[in-house]
């Protein structure tokens, strides 16, 4: 079961190993990356190094030429060799040639450059190697011209320096990846732990739980957890709607239709055609009254059910007013009495579920039909502050202690009269507050009574 | 390259030698060894015989043929080897490290690496292909029975006020090295013109006394033993102190004011027939029993508690001694011009022995 829930919920691959495959993709690159650079680096350090000692040497030999009888005669110091012998393990290799491109000593093997370049490549005895090439004017009295000096050496020592750095590059790099590794591990786990501790509070609730979810959690959690809390609340509420109709329609039905019962088995009993059909009439009425009680029943239910699961929508008011006197009209069976209508001419537009409203305006109807006195006007007005939908009569209405409790379910009575379940102004009353306004009771005169739903109005947009 | 070969050909031994031949040869070792061992050496046999011998003898049938050779030409029929690309021995061993030097920079030595070549000091070791095996010092060598205590110069110096007198009995009777006909007394030369502005006096000194510049170090020894020469400067100990044990009136002494160290270069060819063998008997000369033997021999020279009686040690050793390093820099000694400038200084000072017989460096 519980591999089949989780494959319910649709994976797509786990967090760790996507930010592992990131994390290596960009540690691979950048450790390319960086390789590269340090490899050009270490190699461009190391050629510069090395080079520096291929021109002191070669500048010292050049310091020690001299003339003789009109020879060019080197006079090689010790210590240009000594100087190429910083780098330990190189083998060496020098030329000297004079103004016209003879060896003046040195390795026959060394050829005199062409152009100018102050180094070049090539090799030694097999091996790769650098060279320097160094020329030096003479002016004097017996010799006139350039003599150059070459100077080359193997590339070992570069060669390894230029591994060396590059080495300790990759190193440092490794190092770092470790360490952001280690970090990255350590930053997923500790940003899943707070779903960790969501899952755990879930687990371990009892199924009839449905309180909201109290867990710590961080900023770019808490949306999940608050849309997590208003599912729960919704259900929560669905339930308790369900539970309240459960429990009202068996408190509430058990005594008509035992009363209902109790007539049909006297009218089964009558001799007398005339008292049965005095017994059927209330029979009749009997069943008006519990089919009036079961819509009102059902009708908050479903009310209630409906301001959580419909998306309100902009209404007109207006509208409203006429389909609940239209509807309520139908329910007569006589047309005797007639409700007015007071409608201004511009629309009255909230966002509303039109069902609702209109239920709970023939609610209204209804209770003024009942208790009290014609005229009776279904009216839509604008306050100013709200957009009003009730209905006015003119009788006495309700005492004014009541007032504060009629929205409540039974509240003006106990038990069921014969008319009513006492459920049309708690009707009212959830309708107005799944609007977001309130059910509004009022007696602008003496010999008026308005009970009204004060919305508030669609916020337009400023122009 | 073909020209300092040729001009050290020449100088060596004038125009006439065109084939150099070994000095003397000696084979170790069954006859009929299944592999042979070709080592080429300066050192006289009678001093590396005991060496060779325990080689030699290690089990395995193995067959040894020490060729002796001069310096120069150990060095000339090494290079032609390696430029011919033909055979050539296994193993050469020369006083002359400078010449060693070049042939490894030249391209012409084979690396070897082991735990022996490790151990060796960076003055010792130059790219794992040229290995100092020996330590000699470079010494004055006397006659005990001529020379008294007192007179017995313990430096440079010493050795210069001997010579100031102009009525010094020391004239015409000291004698050095040719540094024309030994390589390994040019080497010491030239480092004794790096090492101190002693050198100048010095050899003004032998100028102007009329000193002798002769071949090789056993003639010299027996100039001193028979008492022709008074006092021998910058000898090779191990031939004094060997000729010592056998004649208690030769002694040495290392100067106070600095003490050449040389040790003797050892490098295996590229075209060695047998490298790993070579490799070896290298191993084997760096181990402590191949080690004992050339102590035996005086290659190894101890300046310890139990240095040789023959020997006199300078004040302070540490700070005498100076190891003559294979480096890159021992070529300088080798250039053309710098070696024809030397050995003109050289000429000028000693103008009896080196008549205008020698071919002259173009």
């Amino acid at each position: 079961m519980k591999t089949r829930a989780r494959a319910g919920a649709r994976l797509t691959g786990s967090l760790s190993f996507r930010l592992g495959v990131a994390l290596a993709l960009v540690l691979a690159i950048g450790g390319v990356a960086v390789s590269l650079a340090a490899y050009a680096y270490g190699r461009s350090a190391a050629q510069q190094s090395y080079d520096r000692l291929l021109v002191g040497a070669a500048n010292q030999i050049a310091g020690s030429l001299g003339l003789r009888d009109g020879e060019v005669i080197v006079d090689i110091p010790v210590s240009a060799f000594e100087l190429l012998s910083l780098a330990p393990r190189d083998r060496v290799v020098y030329a000297v040639f004079d103004d016209r491109g003879r060896l003046v000593t040195g390795y026959d093997t060394v050829a005199l450059p062409e152009g100018d370049g102050r180094f070049f490549s090539g090799s030694f005895a097999g091996e790769p190697a650098r060279y320097v090439h160094v020329r030096r004017q003479i002016a004097e009295r017996s010799f006139l011209g350039a003599v150059d000096v070459v100077v080359g050496q193997t590339t070992e020592a570069r060669r390894e320096l230029t591994q060396q750095i590059t080495r300790n590059a990759l190193l440092a790099v490794a190092v770092v990846g470790l360490v952001i590794s280690g970090l990255a591990v350590l930053a997923v786990n500790s940003a899943l732990r707070p779903l960790h501790r969501i899952e755990r509070d879930f687990a371990l609730r009892s199924s009839r739980d449905l309180t909201p979810v109290d867990v710590e959690v961080p900023q770019e959690i808490a949306s999940l957890v608050a849309a997590l809390n208003r599912f729960i609340g919704r259900i929560d509420r669905q339930l308790r709607v369900m539970r309240t109709l459960i429990a009202d329609a068996s408190h509430q039905l058990r005594t008509p239709i035992a009363a209902l019962r109790a007539q049909a088995e006297l009218a089964r009993e009558a001799t007398d055609a005339e008292d049965q059909l005095r017994i059927v009439e209330k029979i009749h009425e009997r069943s008006r009254n519990l089919s009036r009680l079961t819509d009102q029943l059902l009708n908050h239910a479903m009310i209630i059910h409906r301001a959580d699961s419909v998306d309100l929508a902009p209404v007109d008011l207006r509208v409203v007013a006429s389909d609940a006197v239209d509807q309520f009209d139908q329910t007569l069976s006589g047309s005797e009495r007639v409700v007015r209508i007071d409608l201004p001419e511009a629309p009255m537009v909230c966002d509303g579920d039109a069902l609702s409203l209109v239920e709970a305006c023939k609610n209204l109807i209804n209770n003024a039909t009942a208790y009290g006195k014609p005229p009776i006007t279904v009216f839509v007005r604008d306050d100013g502050a709200a957009l009003n939908i009730g209905v006015r009569d003119r009788g006495d209405g309700m005492a004014e202690g009541l007032w504060a409790d009629a929205g409540k379910r039974f509240a003006k009575r106990s038990g069921v009269s014969s008319t009513s379940a006492g459920l049309g102004l708690s009707i009212v009353s959830a309708v107005a507050q799944a609007h977001g306004g309130r059910m509004t009771i009022r007696r602008p005169a003496d010999d008026r009574f308005e009970v009204f739903l004060e919305l508030p109005k669609v916020r337009e947009a400023e122009p | 390259m073909k020209r300092i070969a040729l001009v050290i050909a020449m100088l060596l031994a004038g125009a006439a030698a065109a084939q150099p031949v070994p000095e003397a040869l000696k084979s170790y070792g069954p006859a009929d060894a299944g592999r042979r061992l070709l080592v080429r050496g300066t050192t006289d046999i009678a001093r590396f015989e005991t060496v060779l011998q325990l080689f030699a003898s290690r089990p395995g049938g193995l067959g040894i043929d020490y060729e002796q050779w001069g310096s120069n030409d150990l060095f000339e029929v090494t290079l032609t080897d390696c430029k011919r690309g033909g055979q050539a021995a296994d193993m050469v061993i020369s006083s002359a490290v400078d010449l060693q030097v070049k042939l490894a920079n030249d391209g012409c030595a084979r690396a070897h690496r082991s735990t022996g070549t490790a151990s060796l000091p960076q003055v010792a070791n130059w790219r794992d292909e040229v290995f100092g095996i020996t330590r000699e010092l470079a010494v004055i060598v006397y006659n005990r029975r001529l020379i008294d205590d007192a007179e017995v110069p313990r430096s440079r110096f010493d050795l210069i006020d001997l010579l100031r007198p102009e009525d010094s009995r020391f004239r015409g009777r000291v004698a050095t090295y040719d540094i024309e006909a030994s390589g390994l007394g040019y080497l010491f030369a030239f480092a004794d013109a790096q090492q101190a502005t002693t050198f100048g006096s010095l050899i003004e000194a032998f100028g102007r006394s009329g000193a002798v510049a002769t071949c090789c170090s056993s003639e010299i020894i027996d100039g001193v033993a028979d008492g022709t020469y008074l006092i021998a400067y910058n000898v090779l100990g191990s031939y004094a102190l060997a000729r010592a044990e056998e004649n208690p009136d030769i002694a040495a002494v290392a100067p106070d004011d600095y003490t050449l160290v040389l040790s003797r270069a050892a490098l295996i060819p590229r075209q060695a027939a047998e490298p790993e063998l070579a490799g070896a008997f290298l191993d084997f000369m760096l181990s402590e029993t191949g080690r004992s033997a050339l102590e035996a021999a005086h290659l190894i020279v101890r300046t310890d508690d139990r240095a040789p009686a023959a020997l006199r040690l300078p004040e302070t050793p540490e700070t005498s001694f100076r190891p003559i390093a294979l480096t890159p820099s021992l070529l300088v000694g080798l250039d053309q011009h710098k070696r024809r400038d030397f050995v003109a200084l050289w000429r000028s000072t000693f103008p009896n022995e080196t008549g205008g017989t020698e071919a002259r460096p173009k």
